[in-house]
């Protein structure tokens, strides 16, 4: 196949004397959806947030779509013009409204006019089927419309990969769906996803490849069949039990 | 079926509207459920009912019941004169009323006061007003244009120079204060142990600033040139606008990003040329009155307005400052707090006026109420910054990490996600300091500068007007006047907040 757009090689990092992620090598295709598990404390937000230069590493390098990211972390602006990223906690500007949330990056950080930048934002607003919402305050809408507006606000900057830290972990139940369906179409699209989740269904509908972390490794990682259906390792074969009951 | 119909909790037909036993609402209502409605609540209404007739009514009696309204010495306002007791003596006020209000400002340049304060209402009131439009042209003119046109309505005189000037004049300042260094480093070299060390030093520090000399040169060549030609600021204006234009147009993109930004910077500076000739500053302007002329409301306002408007943006500055990964930032920002904090206003009012001029070389003077201006802005700003770090504490730090994940910068981040939404935490903490600001400025007359409360005691000592009352009518005034300005600021604050935290309210 073509070039990794994401190649993570080498890299380790550590908190202070804690060593969280231990030689983490991973290639990720153009297109393809990885979803990344692991019992908490394993590393996996760690890792992805990584990609986008939210956490510092010691050691090893990032390459994103030919644009390399090492400990130093030169060429971070580049690299996070290219990756969009949707937080557990959404994150949503409180103070502004959803369209104003779609609409600063764009207008700040690309330039784009305001008028072209609140169609493309109103686009991708429908795409996650919240058009009407658009002149509210994050605050007057539920987890799950945030949790789209945040998916929308990241579209909006055209990204190459999408990494989405735990999207769902935050919503009641029911609106774990609504988030899940907007992600499944985006994968349908074609983007490029690292998700970390414990929804294993999203993981068995969407994923080309489902990693398992544990201790700041990767320990395991396969198709979602052989993953589910087979596990090597006894740690993921314990953590596979526990979640499927 | 039959047996429910005719059971006798099934009304036959409608029971009327009839009027509550107890009154519930309107003021009897309120009367009985809220002031009278249990013993404790009783007593705590009629001890409010005392309060009120203890204060309220003196006062009123005072200011207008037994108040003298008229008269043309102390004789009106003295108890056998008047028929009664004498409360407020009004005409006092009335007699000294340019003195509280302008100090000793010539009589006849009072109108450059009056005009002056006009100008700052017509710019900050359609400031306030969120429903007016062009609010950054406006907010463009009343913080940068009108504190400059002030200066020279209030303090008179004129330019013979502009930006051109005033760069070579500094730089010129920075060099030749270099080479006198090198100069004093080499003359002690003569004496020291460590001569040669000295003298090498010296010779180096002087050689730095002849090549700065050198370096500057065509800038102060090109200012002597200006001023031998002899057509006031005009030349240097022109050169300085076309120097800044031009600098501006390569920073907005040049000819890709449009002539926007050209065209403004041209429009403020034929903006500033008009006012240069309307004030006529290129010949002098208005006559000078000199700043210890000033006093009254003029110097509160004065510095209350400057000392609010220039303490926001050293807090803010402080206070990012004080969260700065970069050690040396951190350092400066926490000693910087932490001294101003420690240090009384008042003696931050004496270091500045008493103090300072014995450290500055002798030739370089700073006008006595710039001197009060610098120190309280700085004192405050010291303040803001503590108001404005708990403001950021509260920002949780997803906000800045969704920023950057979406490629703002730092310097975009801080601006447009982590300080609006820090600031709306903290304006009733923000409003506090600068009424607390308000009422300190009063401090400046023990440093000999005549402020309200300075005029007001100053007036004190006419013995036109000594009569009992006089005290208590002058404090019971400028009490007034402190309360309507601090109450206005108290309630504008109330209702930025409301309308700045419309997105907390579901």
């Amino acid at each position: 196949m073509s070039d990794p757009i994401v190649n993570i090689s080498g890299l380790n990092k550590w908190y202070g004397e804690f060593h969280v992620l231990r030689d983490i090598d991973l290639e990720v295709e153009k297109g393809e959806r990885i979803v990344i598990c692991g019992p908490s404390g394993s590393g996996k937000s760690t890792l992805i947030r990584c990609v986008n230069a939210l956490e510092e590493f010691q050691e090893g390098e990032i390459v994103v779509d030919g644009i390399e990211l090492g400990p130093n972390l030169k060429h971070v602006d580049a690299v996070r013009r290219e990756v969009g990223m949707v937080f557990q906690s959404f994150n949503l500007f409180p103070h502004l409204t959803v369209l104003d949330n779609c609409t600063l990056a764009p207008i700040w950080v690309r330039n784009i006019p305001k008028k072209d930048a609140e169609a493309t934002a109103m686009k991708f607003l429908e795409r996650v089927k919240i058009p009407h919402q658009a002149n509210k305050f994050p605050g007057q809408m539920s987890g799950g419309q945030q949790q789209r507006v945040a998916i929308a606000r990241a579209l909006t900057m055209n990204p190459k990969v999408m990494l989405f830290d735990e999207p769902t972990s935050a919503l009641d139940p029911e609106m774990v769906k609504e988030v899940l369906d907007t992600m499944v179409d985006l994968a349908e699209e074609g983007m490029t996803m690292l998700v970390v989740t414990h929804e294993m269904g999203f993981a068995k509908e969407v994923a080309n490849r489902v990693v398992f972390m544990d201790a700041g490794q990767i320990i395991e990682a396969n198709t979602p069949n052989e993953f589910f259906a087979a596990p090597q390792h006894a740690r993921t074969k314990l953590f596979l039990s526990q979640i499927l009951r | 079926m039959t047996d429910i119909v005719a059971s006798s909790f099934v009304r036959q037909d409608l029971v009327a509207e009839r009027p509550a036993p107890v009154k519930t609402s309107g003021f009897v209502g309120f009367v009985r459920t809220r002031l009278l409605n249990s013993p404790t609540n009783i007593l705590l209404t009629i001890l409010g009912l005392l309060l009120v007739w203890y204060t309220v009514v003196p006062a009123i009696k005072f200011l207008l019941v037994d108040a003298v309204w008229s008269g043309k010495d102390r004789t009106a306002c003295l108890a056998e004169n008047a028929g009664h007791p004498v409360g407020a003596c009004w005409p006092f006020i009335q007699a000294k009323s340019t003195q509280l209000f302008y100090g000793f400002y010539p009589e006849a340049e009072r109108w450059r006061v009056n005009l002056t304060f006009a100008l700052g209402a017509v710019l900050l009131l359609p400031l306030l007003v969120p429903r007016l439009p062009a609010k950054s042209l406006n907010a463009g003119l009343f913080f940068f244009a009108f504190p400059a046109v002030a200066f020279f309505l209030l303090h008179g005189g004129g330019i013979t120079g502009f930006g051109v000037s005033w760069v070579a004049g500094l730089l010129q300042l920075f060099a030749d204060s270099i080479s006198g260094a090198g100069a004093i480093l080499v003359g002690l070299s003569k004496t020291s142990a460590a001569g040669p060390l000295l003298w090498a030093a010296g010779s180096l520090t002087a050689l730095i600033g002849t090549l700065l000399h050198w370096v500057i040169f065509p800038l102060t060549w090109l200012r002597d040139q200006m001023q031998a030609a002899g057509q006031g600021p005009w030349l240097d204006l022109s050169i300085t606008a076309v120097i800044v234009s031009v600098i501006l147009f390569m920073l907005g993109g040049g000819a890709r990003a449009g002539s926007r930004p050209l065209m403004a910077s041209l429009a403020t500076f034929a903006g500033i040329a008009a006012v240069i000739k309307l004030m006529g500053l290129d010949h002098g302007g208005l006559p000078i009155v000199d700043t210890r002329l000033w006093g009254g409301l003029l110097v509160t306002l004065v510095i209350a307005i400057t000392g609010i408007v220039a303490s926001l943006p050293i807090g803010i500055a402080l206070a990012l400052g004080r969260r700065s990964t970069i050690p040396l930032i951190r350092i400066f920002s926490i000693t910087y707090i932490e001294f101003w904090r420690g240090v009384p206003l008042i003696t931050v009012l004496f270091f500045a006026t008493y103090m300072l001029p014995l450290f500055l070389p002798g030739n370089f003077t700073v006008d006595g109420l710039v001197r009060a201006l610098i120190g309280v802005s700085l004192f405050t700003g010291a303040y803001q910054a503590e108001n404005l770090r708990g403001g950021l504490a509260a920002v949780p730090r997803g906000q800045s990490e969704a920023a950057s994940a979406l490629g703002l910068s730092w310097w975009k981040t801080t601006s447009l996600i982590v300080l609006p939404q820090a600031l709306r935490h903290v304006i009733p903490a923000i409003v506090n300091s600068f009424i607390s600001l308000f009422k300190d400025t009063s401090l400046v007359s023990i440093v000999a500068l005549f402020d309200l409360l300075g005029s007001l005691r100053a007036s004190f000592a006419d013995p036109v007007w000594t009569t009992p009352s006089t005290a208590f009518t002058g404090f019971a005034f400028i009490g007034i006047i402190y309360f309507i300005f601090c109450f206005g600021m108290s309630r504008y604050s109330l209702f930025v907040e409301r309308r700045l935290n419309a997105h907390r309210r579901n």
